[in-house]
């Protein structure tokens, strides 16, 4: 049976040339990159270079740090209670921080455990839009009492794309510092940190073609960050733990055939986006979430009426396509989702939404047949449905 | 199941094949209308349960023989994953060639059941499990379209844990006999709380109406009133008259201390008993295999001793005649 991907802001497929550069430091350059010795330093080279590759990728300047790590949830766990911490030891009044409803729980799940430990969290809501309103962040920031604010870049089951700058410089002026997940904006859109002067972003290899368990984090000249995983002194001391050389050399070349391919995303991969998306709203009694120049060019969240996310994603999958859902029916939570809440989408489509993610590995025949396969779906699920007042096609 | 919690996402892969054929070629899907129901001379009942916000939803249809309450055919239609159009097919399926007071007693364990491939092998992973309670509700709820009374009716016992069915009463009586202490405990013991999780504490898949964390915090509280009073009723053991004394001795004894003896083949009786400066002398002696036992004017007679103090009075004292 054909397989058709389209679960690419779940993880990708490894580029061949991130494979083929990663290789070499399994078996042949397998040196501690901290020895003295020749098998140490000979690693070093390779990862100047992936530095480099990470470095021109986001913009970052010279003076700033890209420390390399596990995955983004890492990252945005060491940004978030590097700065707990931080209140905690100095004693400061520092007690707020604030982020927003539609987080990865890779950052809202850190927040409710700091939460327990006493931190005081604002969760900003999103706009009818979709969007973490601007004006709601600058009336939340009390600059004596807040520490660190966290908003998603590009949010990975929408794909609805954040106006960080206006972020950035409101926290600028009220002198808080920004953290931005930026895990489904690195290789989808331009990410340049000279133009969003943020002071953390975070991202994970695995979601622009490179290995999955290595991620990065960015950090602007200035700031500093109290480690997460203490021990010995890789990474300057912020990040402990002996560096996986080979996922490492990995994400550089993955970083600089993401960043070289921007273009193509933006054309190609948005085109058969779009072409899929116009196919999906012909389908009657169907809702796609957010504006298409809102998102990033590869993702569609559409909601169709009458079919329960779980179902659908079965019936894709008996036919070889892969998708994903945001509120399977086996989640532990009822609550529904915050974007469809905000967006003003009936509860009754809290069940219904799935996420098509695109990459640059789809291709236009596997988009006609995923059409195909979706037309059946609906055809098929909507003849079982209790749902009154929907048709098939 | 730790290694598979490891690996994750295995969701699908714990479905059994039925759960699979069912979903993939429902047997039972569709409609009945009035036509179908005058064309076999039967009453057309119609059914909802659940709602599309809630993620699951079902409509079921009977044709019921007015003569004899026989459910001669059922169709449904679903809004659900595929645990829960697999369930309400299975459940259509089970209806027909029952009465409907048969029907009404089917419940989601049998529907779950029948979904096995092998019969100690469960259809569905845990966090499915409330996914087939849906088909016995729209039973229900079918059940008392029919009769016209209110659905409670059919529902003796005030269920607590829909996923494992087990009731109110259940759940109290574990935690007052095995003295429960935990939310956990009360999960090892019945089950219940062990699938969706729902009815643990609020906020979980869906609203209850009862709360695992509320039942065990009024059962305590229960106990702990409970004891108070059996404390307040000791205090008293002073101004009791020597017979009622007497009776109170002989009810600790019966209850607590000849079932041990018995278990050896012996066994106690109380001679007599004296009240001395407000004191309380019980004189017993053993009988059968006590008699002559070595331990019986150590180990045993300190049992007998300490349990007439703790659960009679701390004023007893005991001696052997
Ligand atoms: C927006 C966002 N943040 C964080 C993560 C976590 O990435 P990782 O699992 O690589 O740590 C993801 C991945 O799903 C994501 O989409």
């Amino acid at each position: 049976m054909k397989r058709i991907y389209l679960d690419n802001n779940a993880t990708t497929q490894v580029d061949e040339q991130v494979k083929a550069v990663m290789d070499p430091f399994f078996c042949e350059k397998y040196g501690n990159p901290n020895s003295l010795h020749r098998f140490g330093t000979e690693v070093h080279p390779y990862m100047r270079e992936a530095l480099d590759q990470l470095y021109a990728g986001i913009h970052a300047d010279d003076e700033d740090d890209i420390i390399i790590n596990s995955c983004a949830s890492e990252g945005n766990n060491t940004v978030i209670k590097s700065e707990y911490y931080r209140s905690i030891l100095s004693n400061s009044k520092k007690i707020r921080m604030i982020t927003s409803t539609i987080e990865h729980p890779a950052v809202s799940e850190a927040y409710r455990f700091l939460e327990k430990l006493g931190a005081e969290v604002i969760y900003l809501p999103v706009n009818s839009e979709g969007l973490v309103d601007p004006e709601a962040l600058r009336e939340a920031i009390d600059p004596d009492i807040t520490s660190l604010v966290s908003i998603i870049w590009a949010n990975n089951e929408t794909g609805l794309i954040n106006p960080v700058k206006e972020y950035a410089e409101i926290c600028r002026e009220n002198g808080v510092k920004l953290h931005l997940d930026a895990v489904q904006a690195v290789g989808k859109i331009p990410v340049n940190m000279k133009q969003i002067e943020a002071d953390f972003i975070t991202f994970s290899a695995h979601k622009f073609h490179g290995p999955k368990g290595v991620g990065g984090l960015y950090i602007r000249k200035g700031n500093s960050i109290i480690p997460l995983i203490h021990g010995g002194e890789q990474m300057a001391g912020l990040r402990a733990g002996t560096i996986n050389t080979p996922y490492f050399i990995g994400m550089g070349k993955a970083m600089e055939l993401a960043v070289s391919n921007l273009e193509f995303e933006d054309r190609e991969v948005r085109r058969l986006r779009d072409k899929l998306e116009d196919a999906i709203v012909k389908i009657k009694d169907v809702e796609v979430i957010g504006k298409r120049e809102l998102r990033t060019p590869n993702t569609i969240l559409a909601s169709f009426r009458g079919i329960e996310g779980e179902a659908f994603l079965w019936d894709l999958n008996q036919n070889g396509v892969a998708a994903s859902t945001g509120s399977a029916c086996s989640s532990e939570s009822l609550e529904s989702n915050p974007t469809f809440v905000a967006m003003d989408i009936g509860s009754d489509l809290a069940h219904t939404g799935i996420r098509f993610s695109l990459s640059r590995y789809t291709t236009e025949e596997e988009i006609d047949y995923a059409i195909k396969v979706i037309h059946n779906t609906v055809k098929r699920l909507r003849s079982i449905s209790s749902t009154k007042n929907k048709e098939y096609i | 199941m730790a290694k598979t919690d490891l690996i994750g996402g295995s969701l699908w892969e714990q479905y059994s094949e039925k759960v699979t054929e069912r979903m993939n070629h429902p047997a039972f899907m569709g409609e009945l209308t009035e036509e179908d129901a005058a064309a076999k001379g039967a009453e057309l009942v119609i059914a909802d349960y659940g709602a599309d916000s809630c993620g699951d939803a079902v409509r079921l249809y009977w044709l019921v023989d007015p003569k004899t309450g026989k459910i001669l055919d059922a169709k449904y239609k679903s809004f659900g994953c595929g645990t829960a159009i697999a369930s309400s097919d299975v459940m259509a399926e089970m209806c027909i060639g029952k009465t409907v007071d048969e029907a009404a007693r089917i419940t989601n364990l049998d529907v779950e059941k029948a979904l096995r491939d092998s019969p100690d092998q469960p259809a569905v992973p845990p966090q499915k499990m409330h996914c087939s309670v849906l088909a016995y509700d729209v039973i229900k709820k079918a059940a008392s379209v029919y009769k016209n009374v209110d659905m409670s009716v059919f529902e003796d016992e005030e269920i607590v844990c829909e996923c494992a069915q087990v009731s109110l009463s259940t759940i109290k009586e574990v935690i007052k006999l095995n003295d429960l202490k935990t939310v956990e405990e009360i999960t090892q013991y019945t089950k219940a709380g062990a699938f969706c999780k729902s009815c643990i504490r609020p906020g979980g898949h869906e609203n209850r109406k009862f709360y695992l964390v509320d039942i065990l915090a009024d059962t305590r509280a229960e106990m702990e009133k409970e004891r108070l009073n059996t404390a307040a009723a000791k205090k008293s053991f002073l101004e009791l008259t020597l017979i009622q004394k007497h009776k109170e001795v002989e009810k600790v004894i019966e209850q607590y201390v000849r079932p041990i003896l018995n278990n050896d083949g012996g066994s106690v009786e109380v001679m007599d008993m004296k009240e001395e400066g407000g004191k309380t002398i019980v004189y017993i002696r053993y009988l059968g295999a006590c008699m002559g036992c070595a331990a019986s004017t150590t180990g045993t007679f300190e049992v007998i001793r300490n349990t007439l103090k703790q659960k009679v009075d701390d004023s007893i004292e005991v001696q052997l005649v």
